[in-house]
């Protein structure tokens, strides 16, 4: 123990930080600032630093290659003892990481302590998130299989959309003129440098800023934020009911952080690592790409968004998405900081959370891809087939033959990208069937020179059958006046 | 002591070193921008387009639609299998051919072909496109991307070379396909 002092004391007379250092440990923070609603930042901290572990972990064995990395990613799950858990916590920190940062966000907005003097923190704060959905999305891509090859085309897709210079943003991105080996180079290098490198930089920024200002007060209503007072207001509420930070508040981090590290470990223990899937290989088309869990959202907004709004949207939504977070220290910096009395932003929160929540659960099921194999792997119920007649089931083989199934649903079975039609005949005549299915409209392609007249007559017959029990067919009823007999027309019209 | 002439020449010295620092930056940045931009100047570099083979002309039945894969003519070789790229051909009536990315015109997804039903279908946001590769349906706001092509010996050859991404307006390689919407 005294050796130990000796060493301490020796280190200390050279570097001169124990004296800052314990300082900083000791530093006083409001008493209910010791709070577990406090600790989601040190929890993000430490995650971002056991990302940082096993990702030179991991570099010790993946190779940067878009011929080899695949490979490397096999050898990692299969060859080497234990790579599969190392790949598994990397890829679970990843996930843990985003989720806590946008906790973290959400916990900082609501007790609003991004207002005065605190709007640098936050603002740095918003570039820490950037970044850390920077990794998430480079981190993807390092895992080079056809999800990763596929979002790059998506992304370079969605890059090429920015006038003038977007097709020279698309050849920075890719490094060439293809998804290739200079692609994967480049997000090698982000992944692993640059964001990193910015993304410890800003952390020691955000830190030092928490320190030297103080952590936020716990929002009190009625305590209300001014510029000219609030120093003053906040150096005498430290002074008079303050606790060290070490051991006062820190233990709740330390105790929060742990928990996380374990649920981290025991979700790369119980689900393991995060593919790869199939092979990067663009000659394979039997793929259905998807992104990872945390822009299954924006997945989502791709498809729902009409076609025409979709370029405006990609382009102006994100800088407009910036801008208010930027600016928003700077327009309410002042004022209450409670959530009791901030209506408005506890709102924001929710409905961000449920759009979000809402995109991403549709996300997961897609509803708006048809399902390539339904036409061959998905039968028609039998119930929709009993008692027909001979030209009602040529139509439910055109049906299947025709892919109608892969868009259209039966029973809940098939795709979803346009209506179930267990119940078409009751909402369509035969007429609107015939020319839905020649015409197509709506979202539907139109069929008129892929079926003969028979394949049409009978397909419309079997659609005809689609109703539920005891609903009646949908009538036209211009038809019904156009061939009612003669005698029934009302008198008033005869001269 | 200090005296003040003495700070002022040692104060010029300084704003000197800084001058000559902000020189030499200036001059490195010109290499290290042309560096880091290479891959926006490589249009200009012979073989980015280039004419590439596609295969026999009997591989591709007059009405039919056939899958088909070239190897990109730039390439490294540490890219694998990601040099090579697919599309689609249609033999239209024997003697008349479009060649397709197999690129969606929405976000680049590979679409798939479907022969009984006569259309292109996206896997990812649910884009379909007609025989022709006019768009059909869903996000897309165009019709599939269209190569050049040439037969020569009976071979047939498309120009190549480039990922088709929606915002290239005038691509070289690509045929404009506006003008040919299906009804």
């Amino acid at each position: 123990m005294r050796l130990i002092g000796q060493v301490g004391d020796w280190l200390d007379a050279r570097l001169q930080v124990g004296q800052t250092l314990r300082e900083t440990a000791e530093h006083p923070v409001p008493r209910d600032t010791a709070s577990w609603f406090y600790v989601f930042g040190s929890a993000a901290f430490v995650v971002f630093i056991l990302q940082i572990f096993t990702g030179i972990l991991l570099a010790l064995i993946y190779v940067p290659s878009a011929g080899e990395a695949w490979n490397s990613l096999q050898v990692l799950n299969h060859g080497i003892q234990l790579g599969w858990f190392v790949r598994a916590l990397h890829g679970w920190g990843s996930n843990f990481m985003v989720a806590i940062v946008l906790l973290h966000m959400v916990q900082v907005f609501l007790f609003g302590a991004y207002k005065f003097p605190r709007e640098l923190t936050w603002i740095v704060g918003v570039f820490l998130l950037l970044m850390t959905l920077g990794m998430a999305f480079t981190g993807q891509v390092l895992r080079f299989d056809q999800d990763a090859y596929w979002g790059l085309g998506l992304g370079a897709s969605i890059a090429s959309r920015v006038p003038v210079i977007g097709p020279a943003i698309v050849h920075l991105m890719l490094g060439g003129p293809i998804i290739a080996g200079a692609t994967l180079s480049r997000f090698f290098a982000m992944h692993v440098f640059v964001i990193p490198g910015l993304l410890i930089a800003f952390v020691a920024v955000h830190l030092l800023m928490v320190v030297k200002l103080g952590i936020n007060d716990w929002p009190m209503p009625g305590r209300v934020v001014r510029k000219a007072t609030y120093v003053q207001e906040y150096h005498e509420l430290t002074k008079k009911e303050g606790v060290p930070f070490v051991p006062g508040a820190v233990w709740k981090d330390l105790c929060f952080s742990a928990l996380i590290l374990l649920a981290v470990a025991a979700c790369a223990l119980y689900f393991g690592p995060f593919g790869p899937s199939g092979r990067p290989d663009p000659t394979i088309i039997q793929t259905a790409p998807r992104p990872d869990f945390f822009f299954l959202w924006l997945y989502a907004v791709l498809s729902l968004l009409p076609p025409s709004m979709e370029t405006p949207v990609l382009l102006i939504g994100p800088v407009i998405a910036l801008g208010v977070l930027l600016l928003l220290p700077f327009v309410v910096g002042e004022g209450e900081k409670s959530w009791r009395r901030r209506p408005i932003a506890v709102l924001s929160i929710l409905l961000i959370a449920v759009a979000l929540g809402d995109f991403t659960h549709l996300g997961t099921f897609t509803p708006w891809s048809p399902v390539m194999d339904a036409w061959s792997s998905d039968s028609i119920p039998p119930r929709f087939l009993h008692n027909r007649s001979a030209l009602e089931r040529q139509g439910a083989l055109v049906f299947q033959e025709k892919q109608c199934h892969n868009c259209h649903a039966l029973d809940h079975i098939g795709g979803k990208r346009g209506p179930e039609l267990d119940s078409v005949a009751a909402r369509r005549t035969q007429d609107q069937l015939i020319r839905q299915v020649i015409q197509g409209g709506g979202n539907m392609p139109a069929y008129g020179k892929n079926l003969s007249p028979a394949e049409t007559t009978a397909l419309v017959s079997f659609l005809e059958t689609l109703r539920p029990e005891g609903q009646p067919a949908a009538r036209d009823s211009s038809r019904v006046v156009v061939l009612q007999p003669q005698t029934d027309k009302p008198a008033s019209t005869q001269p | 002591m200090t005296n003040p002439d003495d700070l002022s020449r040692r104060t010029l010295l300084m704003k000197m070193g800084v001058l000559f620092n902000g020189i030499i930056a200036a001059v490195l940045a010109v290499p290290i921008l042309r560096y880091i931009l290479s891959p926006v100047a490589q249009e200009r570099d012979q073989g980015f387009q280039s004419w590439l083979p596609l295969g026999e002309l009997n591989q591709f039945p007059a009405g039919q639609t056939r899958f088909a894969s070239y190897r990109n003519p730039v390439v490294n070789p540490w890219d694998g299998k990601t040099g090579d790229i697919a599309c689609w051909v249609r033999n239209v009536d024997g003697k008349t051919f479009q060649v397709f990315a197999i690129n969606c015109a929405h976000l680049g997804c590979p679409v798939r072909w479907f022969p009984q039903s006569n259309l292109f279908m996206c896997p990812c946001h649910g884009g379909a496109y007609y025989q022709d590769g006019s768009r059909a349906s869903g996000p897309p706001e165009r019709g599939l991307f269209e190569y050049h092509y040439k037969i020569e010996e009976g071979k047939l050859f498309i120009k190549a070379g480039e990922m088709p991404t929606p915002g290239q307006k005038t691509q070289s390689s690509l045929v404009t396909l506006e003008t040919r919407r299906c009804v």
